[in-house]
């Protein structure tokens, strides 16, 4: 029965909305299915909310490696979960949107969330000129490839390809760097793009009728039979 | 003062650059930390001395423009903000100037977002561009900013057929149906035009697959350089243009300044961030090539 309900949800509810992009009388249930799993993303908060809770409390109270950083998490977590929900510092008050200007929901997000986050992804620039210093050999005729692709691309995603190639006549315009740049992203990476949502597509498609015939259990916790 | 600081940056990336080269024949490698400070060098100078490029608009970032040109004054246009600060500096440009473009064409915006860390982010653009630059534009009126709502693709699945279902109030608490905006908004399939811009899921490709295509709507996207070649296979049928990354940002901006001169003044990201751009481009470029001098200088002597 534990095992049996949960197949039958799955299969009930599957079935409907494929049929329902199908059959437009059953569009309707299709709708509700999705206003249902709206309700059931919300209470993942809860549960992502609470996991953060127990994982670092956990690490905090065992004083284990790094436990000053978990304290640190968890403070953020709760003062801005405090600015959020009791909306302080608000000038419209508790019905007044959360983030509205001068809240101090918003003065956080933007003194420090913004900051940090912007941080985090600029560092980015360091390590990816860091590996492409490493990894980028011309080791074969494919990396060979690989690695003018890259030139090129990375020329044309600035103004100097058109500054160096500007002058190359309209009539052999491809040759032209941004031209080169934009060929490759339209031809050869458009050609691979496809291929593999193709592929995607159809693993998708055979997971989910795995899903909606019960033979893929290992959702449930449990090992396929 | 501006062009001796720039030279001098220039002109020690230059010889440091040849000092690698040269290290590179002797077959040394070039600490990972060395790198770093170079990368910090190029984008660091082009910002301190205010480096600009001009650009000109390539034909999938022109088409999203000509396409919001040719839209009729209050036409419906949403932007769907569907990013986080983490990305802001890389994609906030193209928002920032499709917001301005809408405004200036005198079109009615609909703003929301999928990522509850986008929501802040909508309010801020309305705060510091439709309210300082268009102060004649009207909340409810011009613009209404619907916010944040849990659920991803399972929310465009509803708003397709029905925005109320989902939507009973803007982020305000006002009743949507107290808006003019809204007035004869059923549902995505009543917008003119559907921007979104993000990097991440949901984002550009969601907008396609689950309102998009299945309506019938036209749409555009905006996103993180890194994402654009995942997008080119719907172009140009599904999606009708595309900006990648900060030349997206960039190439757009210099079309709305050459169309728009209440706009001259904007202020200008995309097109500012395209100087450490280019250097750090460069900078990669040389480094791989180093990398590579090294590589074979190395596999010849064993």
């Amino acid at each position: 029965m534990k095992r049996q309900v949960p197949l039958i949800i799955t299969f009930v509810v599957g079935t409907i909305l494929v049929v329902s992009v199908f059959f437009p009388p059953v569009e309707r249930m299709g709708e509700d299915f999705s206003l249902f799993f709206d309700i059931i993303a919300v209470f993942a908060f809860f549960l992502g909310g609470g996991n953060l809770v127990r994982i670092h409390g956990n690490r905090l109270y065992k004083q284990q490696k790094d436990w000053g950083f978990s304290l640190v998490t968890l403070l953020g977590f709760f003062l801005m979960l405090a600015a959020g929900l009791f909306k302080i510092g608000n000038p419209s008050g508790i019905t007044g949107d959360v983030t509205a200007t001068g809240s101090l929901f918003q003065t956080l997000y933007y003194r420090i969330f913004f900051p940090l986050s912007s941080t985090m992804y600029a560092l980015l620039a360091f390590y990816v000129a860091s590996a492409s210093y490493r990894a980028f050999r011309a080791k074969n005729r494919e990396a060979t490839i690989l690695l003018i692709s890259a030139f090129i691309i990375l020329l044309g995603r600035t103004p100097l390809g058109t500054y160096a190639t500007g002058w190359i006549p309209e009539s052999f315009s491809l040759l032209q760097i941004p031209n080169l740049a934009i060929w490759i992203m339209s031809s050869p990476n458009l050609a691979g793009q496809r291929a593999i949502m193709i592929g995607i597509a159809l693993g998708v498609i055979s997971m989910s009728l795995r899903l909606i015939l019960g033979v893929e259990r290992t959702y449930l916790g449990v090992d396929n039979e | 003062m501006n062009n001796l600081g720039l030279v001098t940056s220039l002109l020690i990336i230059g010889v440091g650059l040849v000092w690698f080269l040269i290290r590179s024949i002797q077959g040394r490698e070039v600490e990972r930390r060395i790198i770093f400070i170079f990368i910090g060098l190029a984008v660091a100078a082009p910002i301190l001395f205010k480096i600009s490029f001009s650009e000109k608009a390539t034909p999938i970032v022109k088409a999203v423009y000509d396409q919001i040109e040719k839209l009729p004054a209050n036409s419906k246009v949403l932007i769907s903000y569907d990013y986080d600060p983490a990305m802001a500096p890389e994609v906030g440009p193209m928002t920032d100037a499709f917001v301005r473009h809408a405004m200036a064409k005198g079109l009615r915006v609909y703003f929301m977002t999928l990522w509850a860390t986008g929501q802040p982010l909508i309010v801020t653009a309305v705060d510091e561009i439709i309210k300082k630059e268009f102060p004649e534009k009207k909340d409810g009126i011009d613009y209404v900013n619907l916010g944040y709502k849990a659920g991803g693709t399972g929310v465009l699945n509803v708003i397709i057929t029905d925005i109320r279902k989902m939507y009973l109030t803007d982020v305000n608490g006002v009743n949507i149906d107290s808006m003019e905006i809204m007035h004869g908004i059923r549902s995505l399939r009543d917008m003119n035009l559907l921007v979104s811009v993000g990097g991440g899921l949901p984002g550009v490709k969601e907008w396609i697959l689950f309102a998009g295509d299945p309506g019938h709507i036209p749409t555009a996207g905006g996103c993180a350089a890194v994402t654009a070649p995942l997008l080119y296979p719907y172009y140009p049928n599904q999606l009708l243009g595309l900006l990648g990354g900060i030349k997206g940002a960039a190439e757009y901006e210099s079309e709305l300044k050459k169309e728009y001169p209440r706009l001259i003044n904007a202020p200008q990201p995309g097109i500012k961030m395209m100087g450490p751009q280019t250097l750090a481009h460069l900078i990669i470029m040389a480094f791989v090539v180093i990398g590579n001098i090294t590589y074979f200088i190395r596999k010849r002597r064993s």
